[in-house]
């Protein structure tokens, strides 16, 4: 007990550290976060470099033996493909066709921030072979690189709704609570109104008014800009409530008597002191974001090919046939339920440590 | 209590059709209408979709549009759907009835597995199947259904047991009532499952806290210690009281199923209500998508209101006049 000579957050940290799921899922997520950022190096391939001989090619197998049993540095085999009696393809080992599996190699042109050029990446094989460490998808493009891609628009798109429609929640809860009467009651209304219909039918409405001749960037900021405009209501409601009472307090008289405006009253005093519920909102509503876009893409309204996101990557393994031939297509869909479990973790483990009030049962 | 029916009606359908003209002057302000994707076909000649056009005042302004549909609203007429040719209310009904057939499903096997495992749980606290049915939900939690859905699609096609994708076989007119009572029960199994093991995984979790907060009340100490039978103690005096705040939660995971039962839906081609949406966004199809976003905010109210009046019947503590 020797907490007394710390703040308040220094205790909180030094709590949530102590929790080692939480840790562990932190430096998950951080991986997860790195290689979607770094994915121009760390991916062998780009997000649109295909190669139709390797449709649905199984994973690649990396071999460090050859034919004779001799230990060899890692190399794997190149593919042919021939088709069975049901005309499905099959991929046979080429023994011949040997492809040693290098490290910082040349390979696809990448522009980091748009300036520089470079074709660094961290492992590839020679240009005749294809590497496909989780297998490739229906254009034969690697489904590994394609994650890794896909990740920055998934990852990103969970913090950027989260963002924007925090910020609106708090301002109207903030604004409804601080007020109160008349204008508390239509703003509470009109979140009624958005909470009232379905989340997805209202995505999907919603999605129908984004023209169809956007491009990929465009539809990219269309889709966080729906997503945040349904998930805004819930937490207006509850900050709303937070701040009927909070207006009650001394320090707010304080303010007002020293003529601080109410829009500075509200922003400056009173959603400060929502802000440990906030932060574990955000934690816990992120997977939401990431779920909606995945879904979206999943049904072919998000985003478009060949920009990958890891519902669109999933959208391949809408039909049967495609699930049952090609089985790793599924893999992205292991990627969101880790993330999604990360930032539940981590959401509990903060509501843990901010919220003394909610005991653990 | 009708009048507090009548009151929370009063206040909700403005809200609904306010929504519903957003919507709608959305979907109409934007480019194309069903009829311009069917002036590219080269097989309708542009006579034909000029006199659609015509029929169904596409060509008239946007507010005059909404407020005719609007007007036959109270009528019960929902428009004519324009992809399928036939009115919006046949289109839907059939569709709503399959939804209604997996939503109950899926909340029937939430329900029935949750409480009795939140229950176990709490009474085992801290121990080892405690702890193992904890962590097993909180994975059930985070996978997202439609990636659940895909996975079972992906194991029932391995194995050949389950049927895969829509509601009925090939040769359902064939079989006798308790074959197609069958045949549908294991069209259910891959969505149910789908749709349940994330809400299990959630319920359970509620079910759990709400009897570890009831067995620490006084009253569970008066009866036990007027010695009473342990199973008495827990199904008469603690799990009836765990379970009222439950309530609140069906009417709302009544009206989540119903948007998240789309999606699996459209993954298991069931032939509902989310699917039909899904075609209806694509093709255009205005008053079809909006019967369907009507529909479905018709079922959220009517879902929250349930559970606010079962609440109120449960909980005599509670008075209409302040649920409002």
């Amino acid at each position: 007990m020797k907490d007394y000579h710390k703040s308040e957050f220094q205790i909180a940290l030094g709590s949530f550290l102590r929790n080692r799921a939480a840790v562990v899922c932190l430096w998950v997520l951080g991986l997860l976060y790195a290689g979607a950022i770094f994915a121009d190096f760390l991916a062998p391939y780009s997000y649109q470099n295909e190669d139709r001989d390797y449709s649905y090619c199984e994973p690649t197998r990396v071999h460090v033996r050859d034919e004779e049993g001799r230990w060899q540095r890692p190399f794997v085999y190149g593919m042919t493909v021939s088709f069975d009696q049901y005309h499905k393809r099959v991929y046979q080992e080429d023994r011949a066709r040997k492809y040693p599996v290098e490290f910082f190699v040349q390979g696809d042109e990448y522009r980091p921030l748009g300036l520089l050029s470079s074709k660094l990446r961290l492992f590839g094989v020679a240009p005749e072979g294809r590497i496909h460490v989780l297998g490739a998808d229906s254009r034969g493009r690697d489904l590994f690189s394609r994650i890794l891609y896909g990740g920055r628009i998934s990852l990103s798109i969970g913090l950027l709704g989260v963002a924007i429609s925090f910020s609106i929640g708090l301002l109207v809860g903030g604004i409804a609570g601080y007020y109160g009467g008349r204008v508390d009651n239509i703003l509470m209304r009109v979140c009624e109104m958005f909470m009232m219909v379905p989340g997805f039918y209202l995505l999907l409405a919603l999605r129908s008014v984004v023209p169809a001749n956007f491009n990929s960037m465009q539809v990219y900021i269309s889709i966080v800009v729906i997503l945040s405009f349904i998930g805004w209501a819930g937490l207006a409601r509850i900050i709303r409530g937070m701040c009927l009472s909070l207006r009650e307090r001394e320090f707010v008289l304080a303010a007002k008597s020293m003529g601080v405006s109410d829009l500075g009253i509200i922003v400056k005093h009173v959603l400060p002191h929502t802000i440990s519920y906030s932060i574990i909102a955000v934690m816990l509503s992120i997977p939401g974001y990431i779920l909606a876009e995945s879904a979206l893409s999943l049904i072919g309204l998000g985003i478009q090919d060949p920009y990958a996101s890891w519902g669109n990557l999933l959208s391949e393994a809408m039909g049967i046939l495609q699930i049952q031939f090609a089985p790793w297509i599924l893999i992205p869909g292991l990627f969101i339920l880790v993330t999604v479990m990360c930032f539940n973790v981590i959401g509990d483990c903060l509501r843990d440590v901010l919220d003394p009030k909610i005991k653990k049962l | 209590m009708v009048k507090y029916i009548l009151k929370r009606l009063l206040i909700a359908f403005p809200m609904l059709l306010v929504m519903a003209l957003l919507t709608f002057v959305l979907m109409q302000k934007t480019a194309g209408n069903y009829y311009d994707l069917l002036k590219m076909d080269p097989r309708v000649s542009p006579e034909t979709v000029e006199r659609y056009v015509r029929l169904y005042q596409l060509d008239r302004p946007v507010l005059v549009q909404f407020l005719s549909w609007a007007k036959n609203l109270f009528r019960l007429e929902f428009g004519y759907s324009f992809y399928y040719n036939i009115p919006v209310k046949n289109v839907i009904a059939g569709r709503l009835l399959n939804t209604f057939i997996l939503s109950f499903a899926s909340i029937l096997v939430t329900w029935l597995i949750a409480i009795p495992l939140g229950t176990f749980a709490a009474l085992n606290r801290n121990r080892f199947w405690d702890r193992f049915i904890q962590t097993c939900s909180y994975f059930a939690l985070s996978t997202p259904s439609f990636f659940l859905a895909m996975l079972l699609l992906y194991l029932g096609s391995r194995s050949g047991w389950i049927p895969l994708g829509g509601m009925r076989s090939a040769h359902y007119a064939e079989l006798s009532l308790a074959g197609k009572c069958f045949d549908l029960l294991g069209h259910l199994i891959i969505p149910v499952a789908a749709l349940s093991v994330a809400s299990i995984g959630a319920l359970q979790r509620i079910m759990r806290g709400n009897m570890l907060e009831v067995l620490g009340q006084q009253y569970i100490l008066t009866a036990r210690a007027k010695g009473l039978p342990e199973h008495r103690v827990i199904f008469r005096h603690a799990l009836r009281n765990a379970l009222n705040p439950l309530v609140t939660l069906l009417g709302y995971e009544f009206s989540s199923l119903l948007s998240g039962a789309a999606l699996i839906e459209i993954i298991c081609s069931w032939p509902g209500l989310g699917s039909l949406m899904l075609t209806a966004v694509r093709s255009k199809d205005v008053y079809l998508v909006m019967a369907s976003f009507m529909m479905g905010g018709v079922l959220f109210l009517i879902g929250n209101l349930l559970a606010d009046i079962l609440l109120a019947r449960l909980d005599p503590r509670i008075r209409y006049e302040r649920l409002s």
